[in-house]
């Protein structure tokens, strides 16, 4: 089984480190990743993502063009991955970040208020963990267990006295996701 | 090996796998898309623990000129840069070839000419395997298509440099530097003491010494006769390292009926396109070549008889085709297919290029 992830958004919310950790979970789930980051003059405010590949044999392309599951945090970032996700596949937003919904009938869509539960958590800082929650609500790639493992791996021990914090956004995430379309698939 | 496994970039992989192979000197100068390599290294900090020497030049051609003082002297020193870095070290690289130093450098390509942009490239392909420096000399070079690759390549570029007394290249691109995947990494190995140093490296200029004539390095020779004499050593030099150096892997190549030959990144791609044709029934295989110089002239050859056609795949106009088109000497179609100035092609790309251009 591969699990071809992007993850898009703006720069500074948290993307690239929510991939490392979730490839850090692949791994400490005995899987081989890759993680690929669109690395460029981004700044504050412009978009990132970051391709996050999981799977149980040896990964041939770190980049791909087709992705089974898109999570994308604004708007400029569900115009360009939309289109790029597999039929069949599905697609994660977060209901502040984008205001036009996916409208692909083909796809599976998945609303997450991430941001409104950071808030209300009174942390926007956890807002991309509530996020990771989701998409490990849709898609189980990991155990919690090793995603609290990989969560370790990729804080430095300084940080560690936040990993229940963290482990909290989570859960909440895997709570609060909510399907809007369920994939029609045309057999024809 | 050790047990722990990392997930790390591929400029990582390189720094830790220096300091755990007994660099002596590490000389750099920032640039993306390969600055973590630097990065790693000072937050590391392993002057403090093998005694690994990390200095920020105040620029390229100052960094590649440490390097080969360092070489003179019998060290293991590298120095890392991306493609504008690298034309600038090209004169340093000429004359650790004509001095016969051993060296390490990395070339994390990014799409050029000029500046450029820092997204991935292989278009360095040309400058680093014939010639960039000024003179008739080689510089073995290396491709790693992992993260894996780039720390044991660090090893391997190393041992190659000073078996041969050559500089080495590791060249990568952006993508290989950039990624994260599992590596791990090397076991520690001591720095070589001075007396090591000594032993194994005759040729070391170690200063004065009461039992020996002194070593002295240059490349200068104002006598042309003598100078010729050089060039024949070095070339014979070659000779032998094409002999006895070449690596390159196969991948489903026994029943292929088309043959893919990429190298880094782009093999990475290739392998990906690879499933996609084998589920639509097309035999296709990957030839990689691992050494770019000395280059697997005498396999693509052997292919040569045994496909309908090849694939060059690179990060670039066409370059290492030229080699493989030398290889299979007319005797097989051989397209290119390629993405410029730091676009990196997809699988899919790659398959409808391979339909369009060599599928009969």
């Amino acid at each position: 089984m591969t699990h071809e992830i992007v993850i898009s958004g703006f720069g500074g919310q948290g993307v690239l480190s929510m991939g490392k950790i979730l490839a850090y979970s692949g791994i400490m789930e005995g899987k081989e990743v890759s993680w690929f980051p669109s690395y460029g003059p981004e700044q504050r405010g412009g978009t990132a993502n970051v391709t996050v590949i999981l799977s149980d044999k040896p990964i041939s392309s770190p980049i791909v063009d087709k992705y089974d599951i898109a999570v994308v945090l604004n708007q400029p970032s569900l115009e360009k991955f939309e289109e790029k996700v597999k039929p069949g596949g599905s697609i994660i937003y977060d209901g502040y970040g984008i205001h036009n919904p996916p409208k692909r009938k083909d796809i599976n869509v998945y609303k997450i208020d991430a941001m409104d539960e950071a808030v209300k958590m009174n942390n926007d800082k956890v807002f991309n963990m509530i996020v990771l929650g989701g998409l490990l609500k849709v898609a189980p790639v990991a155990q919690l267990e090793n995603v609290m493992e990989g969560l370790k791996k990729s804080l430095p021990e300084r940080y560690h006295n936040l990993l229940p914090m963290n482990k909290e956004a989570i859960l909440r995430g895997m709570e609060i996701i909510r399907q809007e379309n369920k994939a029609e698939i045309n057999e024809n | 090996m050790s047990e722990e496994i990392s997930l790390m970039k591929g400029n990582e992989a390189i720094a830790h796998a220096a300091i755990r192979y007994g660099v002596d000197g590490y000389f750099g100068y920032p640039i993306t898309p390969q600055s973590e390599i630097i990065e790693t290294l000072m937050e590391a900090a392993p002057w403090e623990t093998t005694g690994m020497i990390v200095l920020q030049a105040e620029s390229e051609v100052a960094a590649i000129n440490m390097v080969y003082g360092g070489a003179a002297s019998g060290k293991a020193v590298m120095t890392t840069s991306s493609s504008p870095g690298i034309s600038l070290k090209q004169e340093g690289i000429s004359y650790l070839a004509g001095t016969e130093l051993p060296a390490l450098i990395v070339n994390v390509q990014r799409g050029g000419p000029g500046l450029g942009t820092i997204q991935p490239s292989q278009s360095d392909y040309f400058q680093t395997v014939k010639g960039g420096g000024h003179g008739d000399y080689r510089l073995i070079t290396l491709a790693p298509n992992s993260v894996q690759e780039m720390a044991d390549f660090v090893e391997l570029g190393f041992k190659l440099a000073f078996k041969y007394r050559n500089p080495a290249m590791i060249l990568t691109d952006g993508a290989i530097g950039q990624m994260m995947e599992k590596v791990k990494l090397p076991e520690f190995r001591p720095r070589r003491t001075e007396q090591e140093i000594r032993e194994q490296c005759p040729w070391a200029a170690l200063g004065k010494t009461p039992d020996r004539k002194p070593n002295i390095h240059t490349s200068l020779e104002l006598d042309p006769v003598i100078m010729e004499k050089n060039n024949e050593r070095f070339q014979a030099k070659y000779r032998e390292i094409e002999k006895n150096e070449v690596r390159y892997e196969k991948i489903q190549c026994e029943d292929a009926e088309y043959l893919f030959v990429a190298f880094g990144s782009a093999a990475r791609i290739c392998l990906k396109t690879i499933e996609m044709a084998r589920e639509e029934g097309i035999k296709v295989g990957l030839l990689r070549p691992i050494t770019l110089w000395p280059f697997p002239s005498e396999i693509i050859g052997q292919y040569a008889d045994k496909v309908k056609g090849m694939l060059v795949v690179e990060l670039n106009a066409g370059q290492m085709v030229e080699d493989v088109r030398l290889a299979v000497n007319g005797k097989v179609k051989v397209e290119h297919y390629g993405r410029l100035g730091g676009i990196v092609p997809t699988p899919d790309a790659v398959l409808g290029a391979f339909k369009e251009k060599v599928i009969e």
